[in-house]
């Protein structure tokens, strides 16, 4: 396959991928919003939203006021950010646009439905009106670009880069969203401590992957903070894991494995097998925040190196 | 009294009999289900992203051609009259192409004056001398043909470098196949689907000698490109990889595509870049559209290009008179199809003609395209034709001028309901080891009242195009 083909393929399921995750943290912040909460409270958590992109400097730059309303419009409509879902989603239709004689007609035509749908979706007053709506709906079309994908195309190579694509982009999104929930629940002094509300923060976080009603099956017992990044790192079966995303990314390297991918695969297999063997109880003692920033470093370091060794290389 | 020909219509209210099952169809037809139907067409053309970009239009920068419901038919046999007269026509067009870039006979024998082919624009000499793959230059031809006076076809113009449309043909009768499937069970309509597999057969047999099994490619300059669509289009119904220039380079003579599995070698492209981007070691330097190097790799034989370089020296206007000289040149037969009566600006009385009938003639440019750089005399204003005057006598050998052709119209929607629009046809013309078509090609229509002017990239629409069995 052209690297080239391959590169919009990959940046095509990775944006589709991001554009879910986000609009899945905001709307569980959204439906947290909704609980009593002191304004204090209220501004961290949105600051926390930001900082899961690194994103609070550029909002800060734009926006006086750290609100709902102004921090989804800077994380959907804004498209000089380019992880809002506004940009995300456009540029998955670029990618996919550009490479749509690769595609199966289904697949071109979910993503560029889905792209003159979010026109209409940002044309009137219902994002403000509505968000949980409109992040239902970037959720399911996301699903549904993933389902056509795998219900329609041919199983070869194309599909082995949109999988990376998705995989890789979930691995990071999951480890963003517990890097800085964790990090929050532990800044918090205590003030509004209680088990109820933890409760619901736990539970928030658990809902914003899809885990909340994966955890009872899992653990059939109350939700414990240790348990919660258990379950989002080391559960293999747990689709938006650390580790299930490993998994995803070595099966598709391996398949996809050309002269210079050995070392690539080799650094790909070793993050697989640390989370494999890996116990939580060590990692909490070895400090999750560390372990975490290791695990991004790793996933960013991942992705240029399949960058380089297929997508844009640079020998001739 | 109409002054044209209709093509569903004898007179006011008889229909000719090829388009009678059409007619009676549409009679019963519910004027809500209509409008239903082509507000259908719309979303699912847009659904499909069947669009093409227009250049210096920012507003939209994708549009929807317009698609008309009501079908262009031709009846059998006239289609076979046509069909002779393409074959003909490409045939001699890609004899004319091989003479000039070899023994030049025609020019020899005083047919054509040689400096109208040595120093056009469009000659390459990079070319002379070079042998092609079995001899042929223009490997997709989109000729354009109109009908007038009383039904006469005349060619109009031979597209032989970068000829587009074939898509919109073949998404036309998609279209028309999934509204209004019970019309194509009534009437005996030649399929035309099978296009992409003509043209893969025909550029695997263009194949360097030596390949066996060639890896063909289409060449795009990108997405950008307004007719982005058709090249992703047709290398997925191809099968084949859609390439630009940046993908590919030249090593050891050479043309390699960067694949995630490592450099592959490309055998067949055909490339949907203009010549003058091919190669920026030969041609336009600034190009980041090409390939450096492949010029020399083509030169050796080492890859074939489809169509190939030079080819716009046999479709350039100021060669276009010369075509029915052609035909009898090189085959000794009576041209089949008509030419358009052409002034010639460069001559002195033909110049003297063009300036003194401004007012009914279509000027063109010589080497331009899209309905661009045209003057439609009878439609122009007083101060229109007078800034073209002063073009004109600047520098005549720029120009040919053609009487205002009368083209024929076709029963077409439009907002007041179904009214006569003027039309034309671009059916396309395989050539390889062996000529082929599929039977059609794509009707475009001016949709503006009166207009003459079908260019998609101003204002024109499309139509399906049925030849009946």
């Amino acid at each position: 396959m052209l690297s080239r083909t391959a590169d919009h393929l990959f940046w095509m399921a990775r944006l589709t991928e991001r554009a879910e995750n986000t609009a899945r943290m905001l709307d569980v912040r959204v439906q947290t919003a909704l609980m009593p909460q002191t304004p204090s409270a209220a501004e961290r958590e949105w600051r926390a939203v930001l900082g899961i992109s690194e994103l609070e400097q550029a909002f800060k730059e734009k926006y006086a006021e750290m609100s709902q309303n102004n921090v989804i419009d800077f994380m959907v409509r804004n498209t000089d950010n380019l992880s809002s879902i506004a940009s995300c989603l456009t540029s998955a239709r670029e990618n996919a646009r550009a490479v749509r004689g690769t595609l199966t007609t289904e697949v071109w035509e979910t993503e560029n439905s889905t792209w003159i749908e979010l026109q209409n979706h940002l044309a009137g007053k219902q994002l403000e009106q509505n968000p949980g709506k409109f992040f239902e709906w970037v959720k399911y079309r996301s699903h549904l670009s993933r389902g056509v994908t795998l219900g329609t195309m041919l199983k070869d190579e194309a599909v082995n880069f949109l999988r990376l694509g998705t995989f890789l982009e979930r691995a990071d999104n999951t480890a963003r969203i517990l890097t800085v929930k964790l990090l929050a629940a532990k800044e918090n002094d205590g003030t509004e401590h209680s088990a109820q509300k933890d409760f619901y923060y736990w539970a928030a976080l658990l809902r914003s992957v899809s885990a909340f009603e994966v955890y009872r099956k899992v653990y059939r017992d109350v939700i414990t903070p240790e348990r919660v990044a258990e379950l989002l790192m080391l559960q293999p079966n747990m689709p938006r894991s650390l580790l299930a995303c490993m998994i995803g990314v070595v099966s598709n390297l391996k398949d996809i494995r050309n002269d210079h991918s050995h070392d690539t695969e080799r650094i790909a297999g070793k993050l697989h097998a640390e989370l494999q063997f890996a116990r939580i109880e060590d990692i909490l003692e070895q400090g999750l925040h560390n372990y975490l920033t290791k695990f991004l470093a790793s996933i960013n370091d991942l992705g240029n190196r399949i960058s380089r060794d297929f997508l844009v290389p640079t020998e001739e | 009294m109409q002054d044209f020909f209709n093509e569903m219509y004898l007179d006011g209210t008889t229909v000719r009999p090829h388009y009678r099952e059409f007619a009676n169809w549409l009679s019963r037809q519910e004027p809500h289900v209509i409008e239903q139907k082509r507000a259908e067409a719309e979303l699912i053309f847009r659904r499909v992203g069947i669009t093409f970009a227009v250049y210096g239009d920012n507003a939209g920068n994708e549009r929807l051609i317009p698609f008309d419901i009501i079908p262009r038919v031709i009846d059998a046999s006239e289609w076979a009259h046509l069909q002779a007269g393409l074959v003909q026509r490409v045939t001699a067009l890609n004899l004319f192409l091989n003479d000039i870039y070899h023994d030049q006979n025609i020019l020899k024998a005083g047919l054509i004056p040689a400096e109208q082919v040595l120093n056009n624009a469009q000659y390459r000499p990079a070319m002379q001398g070079i042998n092609v793959a079995s001899d042929i230059y223009a490997h997709i031809a989109g000729v354009d043909i109109v009908r007038a006076g009383q039904g006469e076809f005349y060619v109009l113009e031979d597209n032989l470098r970068v000829p587009s449309g074939v898509s919109y043909m073949l998404e036309d009768r998609k279209m028309m196949m999934r509204l209004f499937p019970d019309v194509f069970a009534r009437n005996r309509i030649a399929p035309v689907e099978h296009y992409p597999d003509l043209l893969l057969d025909n550029l695997r047999s263009v194949a360097p000698q030596g390949v066996t099994d060639p890896t063909v490619v289409v060449m795009t300059p990108g997405m950008y490109n307004s007719a982005y669509f058709e090249h992703a289009f047709l290398a997925q119904q191809m099968g084949v990889p859609l390439v630009q220039g940046q993908d590919m380079f030249v090593r050891d003579n050479t043309v390699f595509m960067r694949t995630t599995r490592g450099p592959q070698r490309v055998d067949v492209i055909y490339r949907r870049v203009d010549d003058d981007y091919l190669d920026p070691l030969a041609f336009r330097a600034e190009s980041t559209l090409g390939v450096p190097g492949l010029l020399s790799v083509y030169r050796a034989g080492r890859v074939s290009l489809a169509n190939a370089i030079g080819t716009g020296v046999a479709d350039d206007k100021s060669i276009y008179p010369f075509v029915p000289e052609m035909i009898e040149f090189y085959l000794g037969e009576k041209p089949i199809l008509n030419n358009v009566p052409t002034y010639q600006c460069r001559k002195k009385e033909d110049l003297a003609y063009t300036l003194a009938n401004l007012s009914k003639l279509v000027v063109k440019e010589v080497h331009g395209a899209g309905g661009y750089g045209m003057l439609v005399g009878p439609a122009s204003t007083k101060a229109e034709i007078e800034a073209f005057r002063e073009r004109i006598v600047a520098k005549p050998e720029g120009y040919i001028a053609q009487p205002t052709l009368a083209l024929s119209a076709c029963p077409t929607y439009v907002e007041s309901g179904v009214a006569p629009r003027h039309i034309d046809l671009r059916p396309f013309v395989l050539s390889g080891k062996t000529v082929s078509m599929v039977p059609g090609g794509l009707t475009r229509v001016a949709l503006q009242e009166g207009s003459l002017v079908v260019n998609s990239s101003q204002g024109g629409g499309t139509k399906d195009t049925w030849i009946l069995e």
